[in-house]
């Protein structure tokens, strides 16, 4: 018998082989984009893991200074004869001949071999790690980009190894970056029963609980939660492909389910059968999904690492490791895609009366009903969602905000649709017109689906189109305040300084200092820069929130400027204090926009940062320059051949090309939503093609030409893909909202303001006209080229 | 976090710290690695005091090392181990600075009848954290140290994060050069080392238990010991026995195991007399075998040292006195009964 | 008005061409009925299908008021079935998406002859006035055929084809939608071709045909 069931069932794929690659095509497509997106966050958390093992101490509690200073080896020293387990860590960047270095120095000694990275482990060890000139522990590709750097200790390459970054011995690292002090002290282990308490060994550290994960986690956490939510859309938006299929293929099949039903086919047996069947379809379409994933996080992969490092100054590696996890949520997803998806159709099955007339009509009143209860859930959630948008905080606020709010359009759009189109058809003259808007109307419930997902790709498109423009804008305007010197340059060392100083003097309108030093603010890493007064900074300085004077209370030492990430992370702002080392309570005088920059930063009066850091570097200069720039350069670089000479645009180019990169895999994966919902379009309109004839052949008999049926067909979906467009606007614009508002403060620290570009509506619209267009093309073009005889079939006597 | 600590350990033998315990091949901890152009000992050094207390950064390896055994007010038996590893990555002695040439490890034991409790501690030399001074003497790795105006008069300090003692050292009697004149021959291929002992010093002090302070008292021995290549390519580990007979004479016999068992002793009288015995003289045959850590080791012997009448059963105070650090071996606290009675330290190496 | 000559047509088949229509010739006078009977397969609704300008023929000629429609395009075609021709087929085939009235209409004002005070009495005398806004599925058989037969006449065709028009209905109710339809083609002086097998429906019309095996049987 279940044999007998089974190919009965399964012989109607075999005569609708269409229905069939729909079906997987949609299931792989869904599978494809959520595992790639999965792919590619597990191997970026696999590389922040990596690093984070190494910059030691993500997972065990750490000793800072409390002033946010360095911590000298005399407290160290102190702590270890006391019986503190602790571990002496320093980091910083070395600027060598292949580009800058960033160099982490370690105690072998000391620290747990847990917090070392894996590729470590390869290093059998040598007397000369420690001893000597030292050895730089580095990846392969780290290894090949400094093969001719000069001045460095040999390298030994490990594999497994972060990159650019170089792990040697704490003693080499102090050497090469030219201090005496540590960065922290990680608590390797329990300190001995009889330890004395911290306050009394060393007062001047504080102890840092062990985070839950590490920086550059925590810091991406939300740029993977935005790859993870788009994902998420392509996975629903492939869904409804999937749905919409099976909906169809058991809807074409009542006829058999009756049938085996009437000759005593159980109806638990034939549900089993139809769910083992759905089961092996879903697991082929999740393999070939999953694969297809593959392919798309090779191919997002690097740009997704170019975003991190950009944005976040992540590592992470290029290539991508096929983890046997992944299949199986690749596959896993496929499964319970499928499962969603055929729900409904299955849950019909069961309850299949043995004899019910099938009628479109009907079928389109019971969507009716659907519809209202759709719609209704829809105002819910838009409910919801303008509730969030007033009240709400926090980014897993702003994302259910943002599902809310486009699940609940999604859910709004039949009915919108429908409305519409009754609106049309009332305005409508013309018989002609009329049975279109009507026949239009009827083909919602088939349709809907599709659209709901092109919906939800326009809006993506349109939400995130705005915000990277936005954003384009802004950061744009603010390069141009923020790289206000015409020219910057680096001497080699503080003596080339003095005489470039001189050099340059009756060269230039002004030689402007930018001194910094590395901080801990606010209780991460950040930077401390020296501003002199002049009306460069001050002019063009893009403050977002001050207090009064700004300008002359930062330079005469009172109060300091700190950049909008750090102000919003820690609510700080002007009148607020903050620790600075050697100065705990700096007063805040403003708020500066900084965008693009991870870390924290503060701004000090010149006078006081020397005060302050008097061993911080002098060897950066800004230049205002009033005549020939590109004269001065040359001039400058020929007369100092060690010196760094930049202009402005170039650095304009690289920060630009930075931010560009930020947004390509957005971009990438904006496409492949719209394609998806393309795709879903052309599915529901080729299956709905062959439903139907019956309804187009008395319409073709009472007088109209194939050909120009099949035009009509293609000027209702393109029709449908406008309308469709139309709603999907203030979505879009609601969703740029929510993510400038609302996510990108919580992910990267900076709100920016939302501007409009219409001009990009309109080639998106354009596009999902195309889209749509395309979609329809083949329908038509088949239905136009219909044989008669198909339509006669309709009116045959013999049906 | 097995595979972290055997990262540990090849990390720390390549540093050549105390290297991986493969079997035969290199000897127990590396000591069998050839020494390269590291000083080597010579049966003409003449042994002076105090100066050879202080480290000898020439040579490859180096320990100062400490066993007593004690009692508390109730008779309680208790055994303490203190030992200071000095390892050189190079031989051009760099003593200064975090490009030191000397590396230092330190472990640290208490034993009961019951429980053994075991610590470590790594550091390099010439940051201020690790390293032995001769005037005022000072022994120390971080927190631990022995430390007094003299080796003779020191303080014994160590503390793990379950266990710690605090005890007073103190004798006047003479150093015992071991082997010819402090020269001690490991085999009969040439390996050997500089040694010598104090087992003479009486304790006072306090032991810290989970179960609270110990006031306690007893008889320490220490052994001092350096060389390039103290074993043979061959040997893969050995039995090292300190013994305080209730008569007060001292016996140190080694037994090392290797293509041939080598063993050499010294009987010390009470009054500081000794006398050494090279290979053969002194026997140690395993009585009774104890799982330790999942492997056999000989937790009770018969130690004989025929020509001064010595027959004995050496029994441990707790068969469990294994040392599970990166470098792992048995040392415990012994009972002596048979011919003569009394207590004693063994150590026993490369069994796992 | 309607002449049709030596008209053949085939369909493919599993083994080559099949012919259905082997040589027809028969003419029919405006405002004359005719019944065109013959078994299941004997080509009678591959011919009507072939006058209403719905499918090609293979060979001959089908002259409407003189003019070849077998030679013409699909558009003047569909121009032909829109302004001179009206189709009831067995399956009522309505527009599902449209209400009764509008169904009515819809030919009449594709064909552009759209006459209110006629579709509304068409509405009347078919019994339809009550439900004019209902949709298909909510009518009965012999009400959906009725409004074919409104949706047809409304636009005033020179020819009337009917393929079964009572086979889907019970007898009460085809022999009233018959006799509904007679009356009403005679008033509006269209020519009638009906196909059937029932012998009964056949003698109600003024002249009968016979087709077996694709010829007119004389």
């Amino acid at each position: 018998m279940i044999r007998a069931g089974l190919h009965a069932l399964l012989s109607h794929w075999w005569r609708h082989p269409f229905q069939l690659v729909t079906l997987m095509l949609g299931l792989a497509t869904a599978t494809a984009l959520w595992s790639g997106v999965q792919a590619i966050n597990a191997e970026a958390r696999a590389s922040y893991d990596r690093a984070a093992r190494t910059l030691a101490g993500s997972e065990r509690d750490i000793l800072v200074a409390r002033d946010g200073g360095d911590i000298t080896l005399d407290t160290f020293v102190a702590l270890r004869r006391a019986g503190w387990q602790v571990s002496p860590l320093i980091e910083g960047r070395v600027d060598t001949d292949a580009g800058p270095l960033n160099v982490i120095g370690i105690d072998l000694f000391t620290l747990p071999m847990d917090d070392l990275p894996e590729g470590i482990g390869t290093f059998g060890g040598s007397p000369d790690f420690v001893a000597g000139d030292g050895q730089l522990l580095v990846s392969p590709a780290t290894q090949r980009r400094l093969a001719d750097a000069a001045g460095l200790p040999p390298r030994v390459s490990l594999a497994d190894m972060p990159d650019a970054v170089a792990y040697t011995d704490i003693g080499v690292a102090q050497r090469l970056l030219q201090r005496e002090t540590f960065d922290r002290l990680v608590i390797a282990a329990p300190p001995a029963l009889n330890a004395p308490p911290l306050s009394q060994v060393a007062p001047t550290l504080a102890r840092r609980a062990a985070r839950s994960g590490n920086d550059i986690a925590r810091l991406t956490d939300s740029f993977h939660l935005n790859l993870t939510a788009f994902g998420l859309l392509s996975f629903a938006v492939g869904l409804f492909i999937v749905r919409g299929a099976i909906g169809l293929a058991f809807e074409q099949r009542r006829g058999v389910f009756r049938t085996l039903r009437a000759l005593g086919l159980p109806a638990r047996l034939l549900l089993g059968l139809l769910v083992a069947e759905l089961l092996v379809l879903a697991l082929v379409a999740g393999a070939l999904g999953v694969a297809l994933g593959y392919v798309i996080a090779t191919l997002l992969l690097p740009d997704v690492a170019a975003t991190l490092r950009g944005l976040y100054g992540a590592e992470v590696d290029g290539a991508l490791s096929l983890r046997p996890i992944w299949w199986a949520t690749g596959l896993a997803i496929a499964v319970l895609g499928t499962a969603v998806a055929a729900a409904g159709s299955l849950w019909k099955v069961a309850h299949l009366p043995l004899f019910a007339p099938a009628q479109p009509r009907a079928w389109a009143r019971a969507s009716d009903r659907a519809m209202r209860l759709q719609a209704m859930a829809s105002a819910g959630l838009l409910a919801v969602a303008a509730l969030l948008g007033w009240v709400g905080g926090g980014l897993v606020a702003g994302f259910v905000l943002l599902g809310a709010l486009l699940v609940g359009a999604a859910l709004a759009l039949p009915m919108f649709l429908s409305v519409t189109l009754a609106a049309f058809a009332r305005l409508s003259k013309g018989p002609l017109a009329q049975w279109f808007w009507a026949d239009t109307r009827q083909q919602l419930p088939g349709l809907s689906l599709a659209l709901m997902a092109l919906l939800l790709a326009l809006a993506a498109n349109i939400g995130v189109g705005t915000m990277v423009n936005s954003f384009r804008a802004t950061f744009t305007g603010w390069l141009d305040q923020r790289l206000a010197s015409e020219l910057y340059v680096t001497a080699p060392s503080e003596a080339d300084a003095a005489d470039l100083r001189a050099w340059l003097d009756p060269r230039v309108d002004a030689i402007l200092p930018i001194r910094s030093v590395d901080a801990t603010l606010g209780g991460a890493p950040g930077e401390i820069f020296g501003i002199a007064d002049h009306p460069t900074y001050t002019d063009n300085w893009p403050l977002i929130e001050a207090g009064p004077d700004v300008r002359d209370r930062v330079a005469s030492g009172e109060a300091v400027l700190i950049n909008e990430q750090l102000a919003r992370r820690e609510t700080l702002w002007p009148g607020d204090t903050i620790a600075l080392p050697g100065w705990t309570e700096a007063t805040i005088a403003g708020v500066y926009s900084d965008y693009g920059n991870p870390t924290g930063q503060a701004m000090v009066g010149l006078s006081r940062f020397d005060a302050l850091f008097p061993e911080a570097p002098d060897l950066r200069y800004g230049l205002r320059v009033s005549g020939d720039t590109d004269a001065l350069a040359r001039d400058l670089q020929a007369a100092f051949p060690g010196a760094q000479v930049t202009d402005q645009a170039a650095i304009k180019r690289l920060s630009l090309d930075v931010f560009e990169r930020t947004f390509t895999v957005t971009a990438a994966l904006n496409v492949l939503t719209l394609s998806v919902a393309a795709l879903a379009i052309l599915t529901s309109l080729l299956t709905l093609a062959t439903m139907r004839q019956p309804q187009l052949a008395p319409v073709w008999a009472l007088g109209l030409t194939r050909a120009r049926l099949g035009q009509l067909e293609l000027l209702r979906a393109l029709l449908l893909a406008a309308l469709t467009f139309v709603a999907a606007l203030p979505v879009g614009l609601a969703l740029a909202w929510v993510l400038l508002a609302v996510i990108n403060v919580e992910a990267f620290g900076w709100r920016l303001p939302m501007q409009l570009f219409p001009r990009d509506w309109l080639w998106l619209a354009a596009l999902s006209l195309l889209a749509a267009g395309f979609a329809a093309l083949l329908p038509a073009i088949r239905l136009s080229r219909l044989p008669p005889n198909e339509l006669l079939k309709v009116f045959a006597h013999e049906r | 976090m097995n595979a972290n600590r055997l990262t540990r350990r090849g990390l720390l033998s390549g540093l050549a710290v105390l290297p991986i315990a493969k079997a035969s091949a290199q000897g127990f901890a590396g000591m069998g690695q050839a020494a390269g152009e590291f000083a080597l000992p010579r049966p003409d050094t003449a042994i002076t005091f105090p100066a050879d207390h202080a480290p000898h950064p020439d040579f490859r390896i180096e320990w100062w090392y400490v066993t007593a055994n004690l009692e508390g007010p109730d008779g309680t038996p208790y055994g303490i181990q203190w030992t200071l590893f000095r390892s050189a990555l190079r031989p051009a002695p760099v003593t200064d600075g975090w490009a030191t040439s000397q590396v230092w490890m330190g472990h640290a034991a208490l034993t009961t009848q019951d429980s053994h409790f075991a610590a470590e501690r790594f550091s390099r030399g010439g940051i201020g954290v690790a390293g032995v001074m001769l005037a005022p003497f000072e022994a120390r790795i971080d927190d631990w140290s022995m430390s007094g105006p003299d080796i003779g008069h020191v303080r014994l300090t160590a503390a793990g994060t379950d266990f710690a003692f605090d005890l007073q050292l103190a004798t006047d009697k003479p150093f015992i050069l071991q082997g010819a004149n402090g020269y001690s021959v490991k085999s009969s291929v040439g390996a050997a080392s500089h040694y010598y002992s104090q087992p003479f010093y009486r304790v006072d002090g306090s032991l810290t238990l989970p179960g609270g302070a110990v006031e306690v008292s007893g008889k320490a021995w220490m052994d001092r010991e350096w060389s390039s290549q103290p074993l043979a390519e061959d040997q893969s580990g050995w039995d090292w026995f300190s013994l305080h007979l209730d008569s007060g004479d001292k016996v140190m016999g080694y037994r090392l195991r290797g293509a041939e068992v080598y063993t050499a002793s010294t009987w010390i009288t009470a009054q500081g007399a000794s006398t050494s015995f090279d290979n053969g003289a002194f026997s140690a045959e395993p009585l009774e075998l104890t799982d330790v850590n999942g492997n056999d080791v000989p937790t009770t012997w018969a130690a004989r040292l025929p020509v001064r009448g010595l027959d004995v059963t050496v029994t441990a105070l707790n068969p469990q006195s294994w040392m599970p650090l990166t470098v792992s071996y048995w040392e415990g606290p012994v009972r002596v009964t048979g011919s003569h009675t009394g207590i004693g330290y063994l150590e026993m190496t490369g069994y796992g | 008005m309607l002449k049709v000559e030596k008209l053949k047509k085939s369909f493919a088949g599993a083994d080559g061409p099949v012919p259905v229509l082997r040589g027809v010739d028969l003419s029919l006078e405006a405002g004359h009925t005719l019944a065109l009977t013959g078994d299941s397969g004997s080509g009678k609704s591959t011919l009507l299908h072939l006058i209403g300008g719905l499918d090609t023929a293979d060979s001959g000629h089908i002259l409407l008021d003189g003019t070849d429609i077998t030679t013409m395009d699909d558009r003047a075609r569909a121009k032909l079935r829109r302004n001179s021709i009206g189709v009831i087929f067995q399956q009522f085939n309505l527009i599902p998406s449209l209400d009764l009235a509008a169904n009515i209409a819809f030919q009449a004002r594709l064909a552009g002859t759209y006459d209110a005070d006629w579709t509304d009495e068409l509405t009347r005398r078919l019994g339809l006035a009550d439900h004019r806004t209902k949709y298909p599925e909510q009518l009965s058989g012999g009400q959906q055929q009725r409004v074919a037969i409104g949706r047809t006449l409304a636009a005033r065709p020179r020819l009337v084809l009917a393929d079964e028009p009572t086979g889907n209905l019970d007898e009460t109710s085809g022999a009233e939608v018959l006799s509904l339809m007679l009356d009403l083609v005679g008033d509006t002086g269209a020519a009638l071709l009906v196909v059937t097998h029932s012998r009964d429906l056949a003698s109600k019309m003024e002249r009968q045909l016979h087709l077996r095996q694709g010829v007119i049987e004389r």
